[in-house]
């Protein structure tokens, strides 16, 4: 029989997190983020949380829900513009932030999820991005130590999932969740459709329910548009 | 003079054929307009497609489908979606041929600056800092000045760097230039632009080796 990950809400889903912790959350910009996890996270008001995202969201929706509510101690990520308050927090002082390469961010994830403690990377290299770091050159080129993330849980959004974990994304809003999977203590995945084991293809899955310790259906997605552009019908 | 839309028609004579090319937000934007139609090329978006198309009519927006800048995209057919690892393995494993960016800064070794101005404006990098240490060929587009008038091809860069000696070319509002041992080699000028024009919005060394042609 196989192994269920099945969890019933997402309050159930959550179970665990608590203040100081450190989160990985799937998402670029606003699109493929865990809605539902979110949502749950400021009702819980959990507080002095390390959030490890690509971005922080907007001042109103994402990861800036949980800012605007001072739940986040610290935030790393690649890229963090379209966010006042967030702005305003990091000048203040309130708020540390620490900004990586967004290839670097991935693979730090995908080293957690695959067992590397470290890689090197020539990103960053002669930045401030490598102060403090080994450097080591390799034919010729300069290169950066950078480790593995180490997180409490994962938060993940995938499109399809079954009650075994498996998953599936769908278009950009793939993005940082596969490569979260697993990078993390426990991973939990909500998703749009969760269907019993069996019904999806194993040929089409991304992401092995291995990697996966909980999944929840989530609900009332919003899918917000951060930068909504259109050509002209011709 | 050139306005941004001519600075990315100039950039797109840079795409050849069987390019798998990567913009940054802005002007480099603007160089999928321009691009010849009779060559096979694909966009590549670091979010995770490849094989990007126009922007989508109004009412067909998805809100799974965005590109680096977070606008609404179109896949063109034989597109591909991926996860992030996978996209910056297609860059830093250099499987994308061109890199085109927007820069604050550029310094006569090629360094480059577009991510933070201390103090003021802190956005980050997002993939910035992974294209320039990987790309062998990287294009960036920018005005030849700032707001206030000064360079901004400069002998040393002055903000926080994204990568040290990495561009190869520049395309700006008044001139085309390669990054040599010698500083910033000219190599064409704007329309109506003369090179002691040039010379005059360069703060770092410019290197003019016989007759300069305008762009055409």
């Amino acid at each position: 029989m196989m192994i269920t990950k099945t969890v019933n809400t997402i309050e159930e889903a959550l179970l665990g997190i608590g203040d100081g912790m450190t989160l990985l959350l799937g998402g670029f910009g606003l699109c493929g983020i865990p809605e539902n996890a979110i949502a749950e996270l400021v009702r819980l008001g959990v507080k002095d949380l390390t959030c490890i995202s690509n971005n922080a969201g907007v001042d109103d929706f994402g990861l800036g829900l949980l800012l605007r509510n001072r739940q986040i101690k610290k935030m790393v990520a690649s890229y963090v513009g379209e966010n006042d308050e967030f702005e305003r927090q990091m000048l203040s002082g309130e708020l540390e932030v620490e900004l990586i390469p967004q290839g670097t961010l991935a693979e730090r994830c995908r080293a957690a999820q695959a067992g590397f403690p470290a890689f090197f990377t020539p990103a960053g290299f002669g930045t401030e991005v490598a102060e403090g770091k080994e450097t080591r050159e390799f034919d010729g080129k300069m290169y950066v130590l950078e480790k593995a993330v180490k997180a409490d849980f994962a938060i993940v959004k995938a499109w399809k999932g079954d009650t075994a974990g498996n998953l599936i994304f769908k278009g950009t809003a793939r993005n940082f969740n596969p490569n979260m999977c697993g990078a993390a203590q426990i991973t939990i995945a909500e998703v749009e459709e969760l269907l019993p084991a069996g019904q999806l293809d194993p040929n089409q899955i991304h992401i092995p329910g291995i990697f996966v310790q909980r999944i929840v259906q989530g609900r009332n997605y919003e899918k917000r548009i951060e930068q909504r552009t259109t050509r002209p019908q011709s | 003079m050139l306005d941004k839309f001519g600075i990315a028609r100039r950039i797109a004579k840079e795409v050849k054929n069987g390019y798998y090319v990567n913009l940054g937000i802005g002007i480099p934007t603007l160089v999928a307009n321009f691009v010849r139609t009779d060559i096979e090329l694909e966009f590549q978006s670091e979010n995770g497609i490849l094989g990007m198309g126009p922007f989508p009519f109004e009412g067909e927006e998805d809100a799974d489908l965005i590109n680096a800048g977070k606008q609404t995209i179109t896949a063109l057919p034989g597109a591909s979606y991926f996860d992030s690892a996978t996209s910056f393995s297609m860059i830093r494993g250099q499987h994308v041929d061109l890199t085109i960016l927007g820069a604050m800064e550029v310094s006569e070794q090629g360094d480059i600056a577009n991510w933070k101005i201390p103090g003021y404006m802190v956005k980050g990098m997002g993939g910035a800092m992974d294209l320039v240490a990987s790309a062998d060929n990287i294009i960036v587009a920018m005005m030849h000045t700032n707001k206030e008038g000064q360079s901004k091809l400069l002998k040393r860069c002055t903000l926080p760097l994204t990568g040290v000696a990495c561009v190869k070319k520049i395309v700006t509002n008044l001139a085309v230039m390669e990054v040599t041992k010698e500083g910033f080699r000219l190599l064409e000028r704007a329309p109506g632009v003369s090179v002691e024009e040039i010379k005059a919005a360069t703060e770092g060394n410019l290197f003019v080796e016989g007759l300069i042609p305008e762009m055409s």
